[in-house]
């Protein structure tokens, strides 16, 4: 019964993989492989861009859904702790800087960016092991981020710069190649470790804080387990795909209904259905026909997120009445 | 395996406060409003680390044991009904397995069924734990406890949502729990149950220990006029008490 979904969702991400690889500006028909560099493109275009699609997504559903745990709130979201705006000032900076051009550059500004986020949290966790006051000290550690990007904007040295910087904070998979793969999947993969080991603690806080101390759960422990995971997690896939927002929200609320409700066993649902609404969006960002490019995959699911997160809003303030 | 706090402080809420409860016994923990019943709970269960002096379980400190060891001993029910998540009865109950990690499946299972029965639950196992009402919820959380099969149940005022015939029926429990040699203790505000149900009474006022002893010695009018600042008359028979206020009361102090 618990690993139904987990196996539906393998088969999923098993047929759309594949399929997922022929569409796109050129249609590739499996069975009249003549196409002209047919080869080329699976391999060295829509392969690692589909497996970049899977990593980010799996990163923020299996975030997603630790994250809700942990605050015990339906509407909490990956990005709550700073990991993700820290990350995103680290890429806005080797932009303006223009240490961009040079390869792993923006990556690893990105990265650096994500560990300085990770380690103010970690500065403030551990004293007594408080949700509310850590949450808050993200919520800042967020704000700042967000503060330093604007006036790196604003003191942009040039238009190109605003333009380029801009463009990437509208998260996006188009031009990655298996660089960004290699940086991405093996960080995120150990980030969804450090998830899935959380997973009993983040049950016990169910029953709230203090029954969770009083099951053996330690409150500091879990706060290191969290930075560790969300921040690897989060922080790769906004390396390597910028601010893609609303998956870490929705998917772990499409996945709930699916398992028996407790935390730890929503978390791997949630990141492998993550993996396949990315793959499938990014899908249609790229098949969708729109004047000068494609569609940006992060304004896409915020344009779907939104309405979605609406939606929720208004069924739960049915529930209260 | 007497669980005693020694000398401990905390905050301006407890002040230089000394007991040793028994396993095998009820013991209530009552005093007027703000006199600090929830923190000393909360300090007997390890859940707040003390400014002075220590807790101690058998001769060792709460605050040495590793929280899974304590929390195998000590079970724990808050005052507060919170479930964040809709789960069903049975996994809400089965949230007290987890401080046995590494315990057998068939074990866990055989625990958590006991706990349903014990609490009366069989027929509400797959009930999402929005759907019940505040009395089987009580109880499921009760569960929850029971799963674990500590040798120490703390609750903090678990009759406080109860009806007349659940807040007998828990109370039962938590006789047939101390018969079996566990520890129980309670924070109880309604000095009648501590009365008629309790062992032991723990007399708190303002964060210091006021009696400790029997029902009758630690709850005598004289006690509770001195403590509630009230004149009360106890009436009934043994198991049947019941306070009654007398006509002029000076204000709580």
């Amino acid at each position: 019964m618990a690993n139904r979904p987990v196996f539906f969702l393998l088969i999923g991400l098993a047929i759309t993989l594949p399929l997922s690889l022929l569409a796109g500006r050129v249609w590739i028909d499996p069975f009249a492989p003549e196409t002209r560099n047919a080869v080329t493109i699976l391999m060295e275009l829509r392969l690692p861009r589909a497996l970049l699609a899977i990593t980010v997504g799996a990163g923020l559903g299996g975030a997603g859904a630790a994250m809700q745990g942990y605050l015990r709130n339906p509407l909490a979201d990956p990005g709550l702790f700073g990991i993700a705006p820290g990350a995103a000032l680290g890429a806005v900076l080797s932009l303006w800087t223009g240490y961009a051009v040079a390869a792993y550059a923006l990556p690893v500004f990105a990265l650096v960016g994500a560990a300085g986020a990770m380690a103010l949290l970690a500065l403030i966790a551990g004293r007594d092991g408080g949700i509310a006051l850590f949450t808050l000290a993200g919520l800042m550690i967020a704000s700042l981020a967000g503060a330093l990007m604007s006036l790196a904007i604003s003191l942009s040295p040039t238009p190109f710069a605003i333009s380029e910087i801009v463009t990437w904070l509208m998260g996006a998979l188009v031009d990655r190649g298996w660089r960004e793969v290699w940086i991405a999947a093996p960080l995120t993969l150990a980030g969804l470790a450090f998830l899935v080991a959380a997973g009993r603690s983040l049950d016990a806080l169910t029953l709230g804080e203090a029954a969770a101390r009083s099951l053996g759960v330690n409150p500091a422990r879990l706060q290191f387990i969290l930075i560790a995971g969300i921040g690897l997690t989060v922080g790769a896939g906004v390396a390597v795909a910028g601010i893609i927002s609303f998956v870490g929200l929705i998917v772990p609320h499409l996945m709930r209904a699916l398992t028996d409700r407790r935390p730890s066993s929503l978390i791997v649902p949630s990141a492998l259905a993550g993996a396949l609404l990315l793959l499938v969006a990014d899908c249609f960002c790229r098949i969708l026909p729109l004047a000068g490019g494609e569609l940006r995959l992060g304004i896409a699911l915020s344009l779907i997120g939104a309405p979605f997160f609406l939606h929720l809003l208004l069924k739960m303030r049915r529930g209260l009445v | 395996m007497i669980l005693s706090a020694n000398a401990i402080s905390l905050g301006g809420r407890l002040n230089d406060f000394t007991a040793a409860i028994r396993p095998g016994e009820v013991t209530a923990i009552c005093g007027p409003n703000g006199a600090g019943k929830s923190s000393l709970l909360a300090c007997l269960a390890g859940l707040q680390q003390v400014d002075a002096g220590d807790v101690t379980l058998d001769g060792a400190g709460l605050a040495s044991l590793k929280p899974q060891q304590r929390a195998r001993a000590i079970g724990y029910l808050p005052q507060s009904p919170e479930v964040a998540w809709d789960v069903c009865v049975e996994v809400l109950v089965s949230l007290g397995r987890l401080p046995w990690k590494n315990a057998p499946a068939g074990e866990a299972q055989a625990a958590v069924d006991a706990a349903i029965a014990a609490m009366d639950l069989d027929t509400l196992r797959q009930r999402p734990v929005s759907t019940l009402s505040g009395g089987e919820r009580a109880r499921a959380l009760m569960a929850r406890v029971l799963a674990t099969r500590p040798q120490w149940l703390l609750a903090d005022e678990p009759l406080a949502n109860l009806d007349l015939a659940h807040g007998a029926a828990l109370i039962a429990r938590f006789r047939q729990q101390a018969d079996e040699g566990r520890g129980v203790v309670l924070v109880l505000h309604d000095l009648a149950s501590a009365m008629n149900h309790a062992d032991r009474v723990l007399v708190l006022d303002r964060g210091m220990l006021a009696a400790h002893g029997t029902p009758r010695e630690t709850l005598s009018a004289e006690v509770i006029e001195r403590v509630w600042g009230v004149k009360a008359r106890w009436l009934g028979e043994d198991g049947a008490m019941g306070l009654v206020l007398d006509g002029s009361t000076s204000t709580p102090g």
